[in-house]
């Protein structure tokens, strides 16, 4: 396992090199480049134009390069008729809350799991880990109907008192979703490829185990923790099913079952496209800060997201 | 940059969690648990309704709560809408925890598998005033009434007089619908007018229920059916039988000759408004704003007679009291409140869809003898179906799509009505006929 930092640039053979710089090969990959970029790109580009068209003309367009231009009677009434439609500071509020606690949780409790099982040595271990990764291949929807059944029996304290059931609250949106064996593992792999001499040095100095959790491997571990927040995060942003059986009350929806609202007998086309992009925004926001840590991390660890 | 990642998540963290515990961590103010008696003796209800978007049913569902809240003290009836695309999950999911709402309200077909699976409970006393309702807006299970809709809506043809009287297509009434002749002369003039792709619009695009509401009406004109009614025990013979693989090869025509799409656009009616299509067949509610585009020059037609007489699907939204409500004698007492015509004819006209009962209808100008929407209260009065009323119909509507959708792309009908019959046999064998 290696890193960024510590993987050594494959050598390229000369002649393969040369073979790279060749005009021909160089406009194929710019060539190849630039249609991905419009595949990935356009559907963006679609639903943005669209957000400031009519119903009728989004439709009209459809048969067109017109599709995907700004032409025609723009117009910012699909944007007013979003607000006036749904609560959307509200459902925004939500995702927000739900994602940032899901990933910061998640962060925390993850990489500890990591830790221990890439430093600490105990028996079992490996069984551990094995188990965990095995997780990966149950599906959510498989789960989904039992988890709902035990989060209705779990206690809760709150100012009125001890309750039962954890339906319609944002602590059920939360916390099935904080342990992540994806994550778990991403922290793995990073950890196993930090020297453990470093851990070594510190435990001269008298550091205990969470000390060098703390002070010597998350500090070094900055690619990996990008990683797993861009990928924990978008599956919290877009969480739909969970929230929509667990969520009753309006003022607890996250923005991804507000799009739902557009959809009665007639479809708001337009209002749909208006709220898919402004709720797109904060994921595109976050991957782009986040974009250079992020393909390190990747690229260190072979994840192909 | 890596300590500032990880102090930036840190401090989000922190934002929302403060966020969080003050307060956000509580129950959802006006869910399933905000049912039960209050400090100054009145029961609350929940009631739960799909209609999260839709400001006008919702207005005129809340204005008839309203009402129901200010006429006496003893109950209090607490709305809670939710978007209708995720409406029937978000159900399941209640009844899976044992939290329904004490009134909910119900797609028509799915009233029986509900009663069945003991979600709801009969509706007491209103017998009399459901006496005096459209059939397909109640919803009944083991001849008692579970259900009652303020409305119901209508499959139509839509057109333009002008494209028809152009091609020398004649426009069909209630009386004189087309043949299934002269619905395929039809669609072979508009195909070879050139100027049309696909010179009807059937909706194929659609998803959902929508196949088994819009297409097996088709079925039934032709004499098939879904299932063997005098028992729902089989669909052997009614849904292999000669008349609906006569059905299953027509409607795998309408493909093959290009008159219809195999998958439409993903919405009909703005495909029709736009031109693209001369002949739509869609529900009612596409009628606002194809009118709003043509005018008087749109024609609101019946479907064509296929066999045995023109069918249309019956049945929408309804309104039923949950089993499990602590307070059911409040709930039947809004649900008696509720069904007064003024209430039928406030919705019905909020929503545009047709008014349940004669005397509503007689208050809302569209769908007064003569009015503009009349033609789609004419419609369910004279060829609506309802769907069967068996608990087995969602396996039954999921296994119909699927062999129209296969057929329509090339299966034989034969085998395939053959093996939609065999999966359903066996469904319902395997539930004991829900008995």
């Amino acid at each position: 396992m290696s890193t960024a930092t510590h993987t050594p640039k494959a050598k390229v053979p000369p002649a393969a090199a040369g073979a790279h710089n060749h005009p021909v090969v160089r406009a194929a990959v710019a060539l190849g480049r630039v249609l991905l970029a419009l595949i990935f790109g356009l559907p963006l580009v679609f639903m943005i134009v669209s957000s400031f068209k009519p119903d009728n003309q989004i439709f009209a367009d459809l048969a067109s390069i017109n599709a995907f231009l700004p032409l025609g009677d723009l117009t910012l009434e699909n944007y007013l008729g979003v607000f006036d439609r749904v609560p959307f500071a509200r459902f925004m509020l939500n995702s927000i809350i739900v994602s940032v606690l899901t990933v910061g949780l998640g962060l925390l409790v993850n990489s500890m799991a990591a830790f221990a099982l890439s430093r600490i040595q105990f028996r079992g271990q490996k069984i551990i880990l094995t188990v965990i990764l095995a997780t990966l291949i149950v599906p959510f929807e498989t789960m989904a109907l039992p988890l709902l059944w035990w989060s209705n029996q779990l206690p809760w304290i709150d100012a009125n008192g001890l309750s039962q059931g954890w339906l319609d609250t944002y602590q059920i949106q939360i916390v099935p979703f904080i342990a992540n064996a994806f994550s778990i593992y991403l922290f793995y792999q990073y950890f196993d490829s930090i020297p453990r001499e470093l851990d070594e040095a510190a435990r001269v100095d008298g550091a205990n185990w969470f000390r060098i959790y703390r002070s010597v491997v998350m500090p070094l571990a900055g690619p990996a923790v990008a990683t797993v927040a861009i990928l924990t995060f978008l599956p919290a942003w877009n969480s739909y099913l969970w929230p929509l059986m667990v969520v009753q009350s309006e003022e607890l929806r996250p923005a991804m079952v507000g799009i739902d609202y557009f959809k009665q007998l007639n479809v708001s086309w337009g209002q749909i496209m208006a709220y898919a992009t402004i709720i797109t925004a904060p994921v595109l926001a976050l991957f782009i800060s986040f974009q250079r840590a992020f393909i390190s991390s990747i690229a260190s660890s072979g994840v192909k997201g | 940059m890596t300590t500032g990642i990880i102090r930036k998540v840190a401090a989000a963290g922190v934002v929302a969690a403060l966020s969080v515990s003050l307060g956000a961590c509580t129950k959802g103010g006006s869910s399933t648990t905000n049912q039960g008696t209050s400090a100054n003796g009145t029961t609350e209800l929940a009631m739960w309704t799909h209609n999260a978007g839709n400001e006008e049913e919702l207005g005129a569902i809340t204005a008839v709560v309203d009402d129901f809240n200010a006429s006496q003290t003893k109950y209090k009836v607490n709305i809670q809408a939710f978007p209708q695309d995720s409406y029937n999950q978000s159900v399941v999911a209640a009844a899976a925890s044992k939290k329904l709402p004490c009134i909910l309200d119900t797609d028509g077909p799915n009233v029986p598998n509900w009663a069945w699976a003991g979600y709801l409970a009969p509706l007491e006393g209103l017998d009399e005033t459901l006496g005096k309702f459209l059939p397909s807006t109640v919803g009944q299970y083991k001849d008692k009434n579970y259900s009652y809709g303020y409305y119901d809506v209508a499959l139509a043809m839509f057109s333009r007089k002008s494209v028809l009287e152009k091609h020398d297509i004649r426009i069909p009434t209630v009386d004189q619908p087309w043949t299934q002749a002269e619905f395929d002369g039809a669609l072979k003039k508009l195909k070879d007018s050139g100027e049309y792709a696909y010179p009807a619009d059937l909706s194929t695009g659609f998803t959902g229920e929508w196949w088994p509401y819009a297409y097996s009406p088709m079925l039934q004109s032709f004499g098939g059916d879904l299932i063997d009614r005098t028992d729902f025990k089989s669909a052997d013979g009614v849904l292999n039988g000669p008349e609906a693989v006569a059905w299953a090869t027509w409607f795998r025509s309408l493909v093959a000759n290009e008159w219809v799409a195999a998958k439409g656009g993903a919405d009909s009616t703005k495909d029709f408004v736009n031109g693209k299509s001369a002949i739509l067949y869609n529900g009612s509610w596409s009628a606002k704003d194809a009118r709003e585009a043509f005018g008087d020059d749109l024609v609101v037609l019946p479907p064509p007679d296929l066999g045995h007489g023109p069918k249309i699907g019956g049945g929408s939204w309804q309104w039923a009291v949950s089993s499990s409500c602590s307070a059911p004698e409040g709930a039947m007492e809004y649900m008696k409140f509720a069904a007064q015509d003024k209430y039928v004819a406030s919705v019905a006209e909020a929503t545009r869809n047709i008014p349940a009962t004669d005397a509503a209808a007689d208050q809302v100008e569209a769908f007064k003898p003569g009015g503009e929407n009349d033609i789609f209260r004419q419609f369910a009065k004279e060829f609506a179906v309802v769907r069967p009323e068996t608990p087995g119909y969602p396996f039954i509507a999921t296994e119909f799509t699927k062999t129209a959708q296969d057929i329509i792309n090339g299966a034989d009908p034969q085998q395939a009505l053959d093996q939609a019959v065999l999966n359903i046999d066996a469904n319902q064998q395997s539930n004991n006929y829900f008995e």
